[in-house]
């Protein structure tokens, strides 16, 4: 019991000490750096929900991108000034209704993933019957479905025009705000028993149901959690980017999430922090790529697109060397830190069994 | 008292028929066995019965309720669990966890409340911790508690998995090939424990088995099946002279 309270004055210094930086950087970085770092912010979101039904649940939805949309969509709707969407709407006007809501940020944010929930909650009533590819299969159809409709519900969404200028309330309180407050709800949710009852329909439907565990259910739960945090990032990229439009939420955007969750691990809480923060950096990093290069005896004279070459080619490796991800399904550890020396032995240890 | 009847259930599939007239009278409290040669329909008459599979014809009445036709999940609520032929564990999860799994069903707690712990749901939870880790002491697991459950030998893993039906709280427990892969001396074992589990929980016991000093040690009733028809019904010692059994089993003398 003492070591469990020593361990968690350590998480919280930890989490003091990242809100500090995160007040720090807030004041020295410039709006390009932040603009990283609540990026960041925001795939731990997304991803932890695509974790929760991918890696907890173990349902293979590929149906991401349609929530998010359905979350970025709504916020802004309920957030944009009259004067706002007047301008945004100028083929036809939106829906009278809509015209003269102007919502502040926080309900708006909630209402987002309530309304991408209740989306997943129609969609998953039919698809999560389907297993395996088939799930896959069907949610990337949904998902793209939902993409279509909004591109052509011209006084709802403006269709393939898009919304410019949502008002850009996402700063990094919010977007690490909201991520940690997932964090910690991932954590207490997955430790529940209602945490180990979707572990359990993860390693084995056919058990957890004879052990009294109604899989429609429970899956349902997991799938309508997942949609909402993906509702909530989606309306919070919405607010940092400042422009939407349906082709934003294309199966790229999906595919980026999943990649965040398989590179840190299926079933791993911290394994998706840590891929969501350094996949979003990365690709800021290797930015550097796409430019002109001197090397002395070769130069290049600059090929756009050279940074998702070299990003592939080190996630194939990754991939290689690490087939369940960097965590696996583990969760990090405070003892990898207080006491490295046995803790690379178990690991040597576990390599050799 | 009947705690499980089956009234002429038929399964087919196509047109095969993998069970027919299948008729099974359970007492409180008795150990029945089901044996036959392989393809006889064993696993399939435990598949309906909990639900796996919906009965072609037939009816399965269990502590005076109709459940045909009912979802496993359902069925396991009413009090029967079941163990697997081969063997389905919850692979990545602690044994420990393996048995909590089985409490979830009976915790009656709502998911908001389990995240936010409420004090309700705290008492709950640490009530069926105490009570998974008993039962883990009664199968004599408890010292692999935090263990990965495919660490554990193949006999320990046969073991969880009956205490994991165990803590769904069941009435009627249903054993698919407890002692398949065991050697003599764990099958002897296992004859005590299969008692001991019936004295110790009050359970009713359906097992299917092909380790005959297993099933005529310990089943008070023995039915026989053969190409989904039940050939014969009784005590072991009716079954062991039984001349239709005696050639399912090892032919016909031409």
């Amino acid at each position: 019991m003492k070591k469990n309270t020593k361990k968690n004055i350590m998480t919280l210094i930890a989490l003091l000490l990242f809100i500090a930086f995160l007040t720090v950087a807030d004041r020295i970085f410039d709006s390009y750096q932040m603009r990283i770092i609540n990026l960041a912010g925001i795939y731990v979101t997304l991803g932890l929900g695509l974790n929760l039904i991918n890696g907890f649940t173990g349902l293979f939805s590929l149906g991401h991108a349609g929530f998010m949309a359905v979350g970025a969509y709504t916020s802004a709707i309920l957030t944009m000034s009259p004067e706002l969407k007047e301008m945004n709407f100028f083929l036809k006007p939106i829906m009278p209704f809509f015209a003269n809501i102007e919502w502040p940020f926080f309900p708006a944010l909630i209402m987002a993933g309530l309304m991408a929930a209740i989306v997943g909650a129609l969609i998953g009533a039919p698809v999560l019957r389907l297993n395996d590819d088939y799930l896959a299969i069907a949610t990337l159809g949904f998902g793209e479905i939902i993409r279509v409709i909004f591109t052509n519900t011209q006084t709802l969404t403006n269709g393939a025009l898009g919304l410019k200028g949502l008002p850009s309330f996402t700063n990094v309180y919010w977007s690490w705000g909201t991520a940690i407050i997932m964090i910690v709800g991932m954590v207490l949710l997955v430790k529940s028993s209602y945490g180990r009852a979707f572990k359990a329909i993860r390693e084995n439907e056919i058990a957890a149901e004879a052990m009294g565990i109604s899989l429609f259910k429970h899956k349902m739960m997991s799938f309508v959690i997942g949609s909402f945090m993906a509702g909530v990032g989606g309306a919070l990229l919405g607010h940092l980017v400042g422009t939407i439009d349906p082709l934003m939420f294309r199966f790229l955007m999906t595919f980026n999430i999943v990649l965040i969750v398989v590179l840190g691990g299926i079933g791993s809480i911290t394994g998706t922090v840590i891929s969501a923060v350094v996949v979003t950096v990365m690709l800021e990093v290797l930015r550097v790529l796409d430019g002109a290069m001197d090397f002395g005896f070769i130069q290049i004279q600059g090929i756009p697109g050279m940074r998702m070459v070299v990003f592939s080619a080190l996630l194939m490796i990754v991939i290689l060397f690490y087939q369940r991800g960097l965590m696996g399904t583990n969760e990090f550890r405070w003892e990898w830190v207080t006491n490295p020396k046995q803790t690379i032995m178990n690991a040597w240890n576990n390599r050799k069994a | 008292m009947t705690v499980l009847k089956t009234d002429n259930i038929t399964m087919r599939f196509g047109g095969l028929t993998a069970v027919s007239d299948f008729n099974l009278d359970m007492n409180e409290g008795e150990i029945v066995g089901l044996i036959g040669p392989n393809g006889a329909g064993k696993t399939t008459c435990f598949n309906m019965i909990t639900g796996v599979y919906t009965p072609t014809e037939g009816k399965i009445i269990c502590l005076d309720s109709d459940i045909t036709g009912r979802k496993p999940h359902e069925i396991t609520k009413l009090g029967i669990a079941r163990t697997f032929q081969n063997i389905r564990l919850f692979q990545d999860l602690s044994v420990l966890d393996n048995v909590m799994v089985a409490g979830h069903m009976r915790l009656n707690s709502n998911l908001f409340s389990s995240i936010i712990r409420t004090p309700d749901y705290v008492k709950k939870e640490k009530a069926m911790y105490e009570k998974s880790m008993n039962l883990l002491k009664e199968v004599g697991l408890e010292k692999e508690a935090e263990e990965v459950s495919t660490s554990l030998p193949y006999g320990k893993q046969r073991r969880l998995e009956i205490a994991r039906a165990l803590a769904t709280e069941p009435k009627i427990l249903l054993l698919d090939e407890p002692a398949a892969g065991m050697n003599p001396q764990e099958s002897l074992e296992l004859m005590d424990f299969i008692h001991d589990v019936r004295d110790r929980f009050k359970v009713s016991i359906l097992m299917i088995e092909h380790h005959m000093q297993v099933i005529m040690g310990v089943c008070e009733k023995i039915y026989v099946l053969d190409y989904g028809v039940t050939i014969a019904e009784g005590n072991p010692r009716e079954i062991q002279n039984n001349k239709k059994v005696i050639e399912a089993y090892l032919g016909v003398d031409e």
